[in-house]
């Protein structure tokens, strides 16, 4: 594989062409959408759900609040069960220990379990470098790798892709890799599917060396655990004489009864399934019993900047479930791509900065931003990851750490800077709204009236605006803001009454009532507010003398 | 008891009708409402964007506004949430002890609905909407709040109303601030898609209970001649039925005043 993500552009450049792809966006609806509602129904049938997901988040705070002990515990349990422990700082050091390992068997190739851990380090890029073809065995993988192409899911890398493109891929490049689609391949899943596993299976038996990362890892007895639903991974875990597993340490598990909470929530959360078709687990060595030499390197490559990380730390939690990104409205227009990280999605827009830091490129920078804080992502997290919190403290580091660099202060620096000082007076903030409702005044003779309140409403703007204005109309300020209408009615028990109108004056007729919704809408002109209620707010302020009748266009 | 408005900067310059609809409610349902007039904003723009240092001058301000009141409501589940969720924050990085504790102090805040059903115990308010209406539960309530189905319950006892289900209706609109800006193409996507589904329904008005979402939903409605409105839920709640008591001299328009309202706690207040 040789397409990489260095040197993609800031989220909302690659999001605008991500979002012109129209497949794309039929692609992925219809697909986040499946498994979303797929996972609300396995989710609901658990009655303890709630309390399985703080059981979660609760075994990995206890994990993360002693990592040092715990990781030492899992390096005992490993050596005792016969494997050997490695230990990568970041992921030249990881992929240099996976590449002398290869080199050491003599092995040309190896097979690869789908693992994020792997592709975060690029270990394809550096064994491909040591002269050493890597296998992808997960079927998604296998489309990527075939295709040249980026994961843009952490559980379904190809989710971009539909069956017509996978065929295609599959004619055009499998006989480059090895055994051929066969002639006459259709588009059907079942066909596709077998021509996967042809294709796969002479590498599973050729193999000597396989590489894998792992779900979990248990401390108390040195046991990897790979969930996953197609097979490959077992046959990988399983028929090589070598394996090596890459872990981060934030993988690791007290007891092995911890996996009966995390065993509930993984499968019901990624794939919405009860329980996944394969769950693997091993213990070391077993002698004459699968591959006769295990490794595990324990990788860290930014977590234990993470870990420092008051608020970011829960980010460590995260079990790579995908149920943020399946539920996420940005990533379902976007798709994964326009993250430009093998971390896409919401716990994509978190972790990615942390583990590179903020401050030093754009692309970087802009994934903070790159959410509506709708909060959806939290609602389903499995290990509640509050999302939106870190997304908020991510971006106070970012604009921290430019506002420490050299240089000029940027343009949204002084906005919010002479936002900050007009809105902490109300005398400034009252002043200011006087100076729109004026304009708001002229601009009325102009606007329609879609706002709320049937507020009046201004078209396409030039300049700056333009970024609202393009496609959605702006509302027209207030001719008179609340402040000052409180002030000059006392809180509307003052109003004027009225013109012709006896009644009214300080209780209901005086206040809102007409100028709300009645008035300045269709609605004015028809049953409702055409008489003279509907003149009280609007006579004297929006509608410059017309009564209530007149408002009503 | 006293409850301080806080109208919310947005409601102040550009949707003041929707303070008075809740000044109006307010008052019909036996409740004396201030509006602290030292109020402008309580910093959620600024936290949102991740400029945490100026807003703390707004939360001193927002602080000592609302000082005195027992209770503050708010016309906006993301400034209600922002409050509630995020004070604290800015308070604990300003390194100001003094700011925590005024944090701490301050007068619990209720969004609108969460008042009306929580603290004054009705979902009848007594209001009257003839019109076929469509609800979107903006993120930061339904989420950050948790309002729940607070909003439907009291849609529902309105009378004369038209309720049509929003497909979709808990995926969020597009709005979220500075996003609308930032990633102003990614959010005309999704306000495209709520836009569609509010379409849909065939609802004449689409009602929520933040402006800011419906100044970007409504933004994208009007820009397609939709002829579908938007309007804040306090709005709808604030009408009542027109009743006709008495004609005065020939010609003139006949005088009406709203239905007391049944079910409600006793309007006496304003009346
Ligand atoms: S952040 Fe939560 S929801 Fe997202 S992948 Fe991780 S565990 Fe799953």
């Amino acid at each position: 594989m040789t397409a990489t993500f260095v040197g993609m552009p800031a989220f909302p450049t690659a999001a605008k062409a991500a979002l012109a792809d129209t497949q794309l966006r039929r692609n992925l609806a219809h697909a986040t959408g499946t498994i979303r509602t797929k996972r609300a129904g396995v989710v609901g049938e658990v009655d303890d759900w709630e309390e399985l997901r703080l059981a979660g988040a609760a075994i990995k705070d206890r994990v993360l609040r002693h990592l040092p002990h715990y990781l030492e515990q899992l390096e005992t349990s490993l050596q005792a069960a016969g494997a050997t422990v490695h230990w990568a700082r970041d992921a030249d050091e990881a992929n240099q220990i996976v590449v002398g390992i290869a080199q050491e068997h003599e092995a040309r190739e190896v097979v690869k379990v789908k693992s994020m851990a792997t592709q975060e380090i690029g270990l394809n890029e550096a064994l491909e470098a040591a002269g050493i073809d890597a296998w992808e065995t997960d079927l998604a993988e296998l489309i990527v790798q075939l295709g040249d192409d980026l994961p843009s899911h952490i559980l379904v890398p190809a989710i971009h892709r539909n069956r017509a493109e996978i065929r295609e891929i599959f004619l055009r490049e499998m006989g480059t890799a090895g055994r051929a689609a066969p002639e006459g391949l259709t588009d059907e899943p079942r066909q596709l599917a077998a021509a996967a596993r042809a294709h796969l299976r002479e590498k599973f038996l050729r193999a000597k060396v396989a590489v894998s990362g792992a779900n979990f890892a248990v401390a108390e007895t040195g046991t990897l655990t790979v969930v996953e639903s197609e097979g490959n991974g077992r046959m990988c875990l399983t028929l090589p004489e070598v394996l090596v597993s890459v872990v981060g340490i934030e993988k690791v598990l007290p007891t092995f009864q911890d996996l009966d909470v995390m065993l509930q929530l993984l499968p019901r959360s990624s794939t919405g399934e009860r329980m996944n078709p394969y769950t693997s687990t091993w213990s070391g060595v077993t002698p004459g019993d699968g591959p006769q030499e295990m490794h595990v390197v324990l990788l860290d490559n930014g977590r234990t900047n993470v870990l420092a990380d008051e608020v970011g730390r829960q980010a460590l939690r995260c079990i790579r479930c995908s149920a943020c990104l399946n539920v996420c409205p940005v990533y379902e227009r976007t798709g994964g791509h326009a993250y430009g990280s093998v971390y896409p999605g919401p716990i994509g827009a978190i972790l990615t900065p942390m583990l590179r830091g903020v401050g030093h490129d754009a692309q970087t920078d802009s994934l903070p931003y790159a959410s509506s804080l709708c909060g959806a992502c939290f609602e389903v997290c499995p290990v509640r990851i509050d999302i939106p919190e870190v997304l908020v403290h991510l971006r106070s580091e970012v604009v921290d750490a430019h506002k420490a660099a050299p240089g000029l202060p940027s343009v949204q620096d002084m906005a919010m800077k002479a936002a900050s000082w007009t809105l902490s007076s109300s005398a400034r903030t009252g002043a200011a709204e006087k100076l729109s409702g004026l304009g708001g005044r002229l601009l009325n003779r102009f606007g329609g009236h879609g706002a709320p309140g049937g507020a009046p409403m201004l078209g396409a703007l030039p300049g700056p605006a333009s970024a609202w204005a393009d496609s959605r109309d702006v509302p027209i300020p207030a001719p008179e803001s609340f402040r000052a209408w409180w002030g000059r009615t006392d809180g509307g028990r003052r109003d004027a009454a009225p013109p012709g109108h006896a009644q009214g004056g300080p209780t209901q007729g005086g206040t809102a009532q007409g100028g709300t919704a009645q008035g300045g809408t269709a609605q004015g002109g028809t049953a409702q507010g055409g008489t003279a209620q509907g003149g009280t707010t609007q006579g004297g302020t929006t509608q410059g003398g017309t009564d209530g009748r007149g408002a009503g266009r | 008891m006293t409850v301080g408005l806080m109208v919310t900067c947005i409601n102040d310059a550009l949707f003041p009708d929707t303070g008075k609809a809740v000044v109006t409610l307010l008052r019909r349902l036996g409740v004396e409402v201030t509006f602290p007039a030292a109020q402008t904003c309580c910093g959620q723009p600024m936290v949102n964007t991740g400029y945490l240092d100026e807003a703390v001058p707004l939360l001193r301000n927002h602080l000592d506004a609302f000082a005195g009141c027992e209770a503050i409501v708010a016309p906006s589940g993301s400034c209600a949430g922002s409050v509630r969720h995020q004070h604290r924050l800015v308070a604990e990085r300003s390194g100001d002890p003094g700011l925590v504790r005024g944090v701490e102090a301050a007068p619990p805040v209720y969004e609108l609905t969460e008042y009306l059903v929580d603290v004054l115990g009705v979902t009848d308010v007594g209001a009257y909407f003839p019109h076929r209406v469509t609800y979107h539960p903006t993120c930061h309530s339904l989420r950050m709040l948790g309002v729940g189905d607070r909003p439907l319950s009291l849609l529902r006892a309105v009378r004369g109303i038209r309720l049509e289900e929003l497909p979709g209706a808990d995926e969020c609109c597009g709005f979220g601030g500075t996003f609308a800006m930032k990633n102003a193409e990614t959010s005309i996507a999704m306000g495209n898609d709520k836009a569609r589904h509010v379409r849909s329904t065939g609802a004449e008005v689409l009602v929520a209970g933040d402006n800011s979402c419906l100044m970007h939903v409504g933004g994208l409605l009007s820009r397609q001649r939709s002829g579908v409105r938007v309007m804040h839920l306090a709005e709808v709640l604030a009408q009542t039925e027109p009743v006709v008591h008495s004609v005065t001299s020939a010609g003139s328009a006949p005088t009406r005043e709203p239905a007391s309202p049944s079910g409600a706690p006793t309007a006496g207040g304003s009346q």
